[in-house]
């Protein structure tokens, strides 16, 4: 029997934007099994709620993390809405859908960087994030912000897209997927990338699912789960279908981001198009008294808030389980009998968002 | 050709010239709507407080006595909620940032009311550097 050894990898690591850490413990190259550490940069919001005016955390669920910051905001105010027993007006709804569909083009392309960056597509790398930057683009035109949109609130939202904003908008969006198309054909059909991302931490259905994966990596392995088919927002008027693919490797979680690029542009054109007139947000007053669970699919997967009120201006309780997180069970799992080359790639497909894991 | 499907892109790069823009030669426009720093009508303030009341940061201080509004810009995070529930709607936001500074003490602005009936300036202790 060869010798078993014990690799550190990260917290700091050329493919890991933020810090975790895991044991690799390996027997010549292949890794027998990751024990991961996590807790670098814990905040404890989870307390903070007790002194937080209820209204005012939404500042705080949005800037749990940078990429989805706007559907965390959307996911707390979902769930206090729904304790309040508050009505969105529905171009609120409309609203929301099209900045969270917009938060998950950004989220992917950026994605797509990092992992072309991972196995070694320098200019690659660029070109993703140079398109990204076009998307970052209209958020700032419309939200204010690049990262941090702050237009989500109880009761609507803060801002509203005026008609030929919108018409401009879809219009850029549909400039942008023919660019987009020509990069992520790279990704699709280049040899190179195939020979390293095929057969690669492979996963199948039923040990997905009993993980408990969610979002790319669950629907790669070909289970349709997408949190966006319970109707939340204006998702239940919207046609689209979850993007599934079988094999349940490094290339099929890939292919589901980069189909889901071109299905949320898809799904902005689709609100755009029937975005009502009317109110954007109501007026709210009192306090919660209740509690309640809210999901939301973000680029990830599905993200669950649970808030607990006892009728005053403080949550009694409150807790986030982020898509990340989720996905650790099945990051330790693929990542056994992986060999150490593939590591960083298999890690950057389950797209892992450490601020996400660290409330 | 599986190995020059990324040829296309190369070529189109190596004609289109840089992404980037060529700072600090072109400056970046803010777009109208981008949120920065926060700016008071001082004359038309009524120090409610509010501002203060609603901030979720709590960078801001109004002093109703002494007829004064300070702002530590280092503590604002531009959400703008103050903008929002400002009732003489004297509270605005720029699109763009304050300026650097480089003690936190800079970054502290105190705006004060002229007392009434003269024809006094409002006076600024801490003057911001533009």
């Amino acid at each position: 029997m060869s010798q078993r050894n014990v690799i550190p990898f990260g917290p700091q690591h050329p493919v890991l934007p933020e810090p975790i850490h895991l044991d690799l413990v390996t027997e010549d190259e292949t890794v027998v099994e990751a024990i991961p550490s996590i807790g670098f940069v814990h905040r404890g919001l989870e307390k903070l709620v007790e002194k937080k005016d209820y209204q005012d955390f939404v500042y705080v669920a949005e800037r749990i993390c940078g990429i989805c910051s706007f559907m965390h905001g959307m996911t707390y105010c979902q769930a206090v809405e729904e304790v309040m027993g508050i009505t969105v007006p529905e171009r609120a709804l409309y609203l929301r859908t099209v900045w969270a569909e917009l938060s998950r083009v950004h989220s992917h392309l950026m994605w797509l960087g990092l992992a072309a960056d991972a196995f070694g597509f320098e200019s690659l790398f660029m070109n993703c994030w140079k398109l990204r930057e076009g998307i970052l683009d209209i958020i700032e035109a419309t939200t204010g912000g690049r990262v941090i949109f702050g237009s989500c609130k109880i009761g609507g939202v803060r801002r509203d897209i005026d008609g030929d904003t919108m018409k401009g908008i879809v219009e850029k969006l549909d400039r942008i997927a023919a660019e987009i198309r020509h990069t992520t054909d790279v990704f699709l059909n280049d040899y190179s990338v195939q020979h390293r991302l095929k057969e690669v931490g492979v996963m199948s259905g039923e040990e997905a699912y009993a993980l408990g994966t969610v979002g790319p990596v669950l629907r790669a392995s070909g289970v349709a789960m997408d949190a966006r088919k319970i109707g939340y927002a204006a998702y239940r008027n919207l046609k689209f279908e979850p993007v599934v693919e079988k094999s349940g490797d490094c290339h099929a979680r890939c292919r589901v981001r980069v189909r889901e690029i071109f299905q949320s542009i898809d799904l902005i054109g689709q609100a755009a198009r029937k975005m009502p007139e009317g109110e954007i947000a109501v007026k709210v007053t009192g306090s919660p008294s209740g509690e309640c669970f809210s999901r939301v699919e973000q680029p990830r997967g599905e993200v669950i808030y649970y808030v607990k009120a006892n009728g005053t201006k403080n949550l009694q309780r409150f807790r986030v389980r982020t898509p990340t997180f989720a996905n650790l069970p099945a990051m330790v799992r693929i990542l056994k009998g992986a060999s150490i080359a593939d590591v960083p790639n298999i890690i950057l497909t389950v797209d892992p968002c450490i601020s996400c894991i660290e409330r | 050709m599986g190995f020059l499907s990324m040829t296309r892109n190369i070529a189109q790069n190596l004609f289109e010239g840089p992404s980037t823009r060529r700072y600090p030669a072109v400056k970046r426009d803010y777009e109208p709507k981008s949120r920065g720093m926060i700016g008071i009508d001082i004359e038309a303030c009524i120090f409610c407080g509010l501002c203060s009341k609603r901030c979720p940061t709590g960078a801001l201080t109004v002093a109703k006595d002494r007829k004064e509004w300070e702002i530590d810009r280092l503590r604002c995070i531009f959400c703008g909620y103050c903008v929002e529930v400002c009732p003489k709607k004297c509270l605005s936001m720029a699109n763009h940032y304050s300026p650097c500074v480089t003690d936190r003490g800079d970054a502290i602005h105190l705006e004060k009311q002229a007392p009434k009936g003269t024809t006094e300036q409002p006076v600024e202790e801490k003057q911001e550097k533009e």
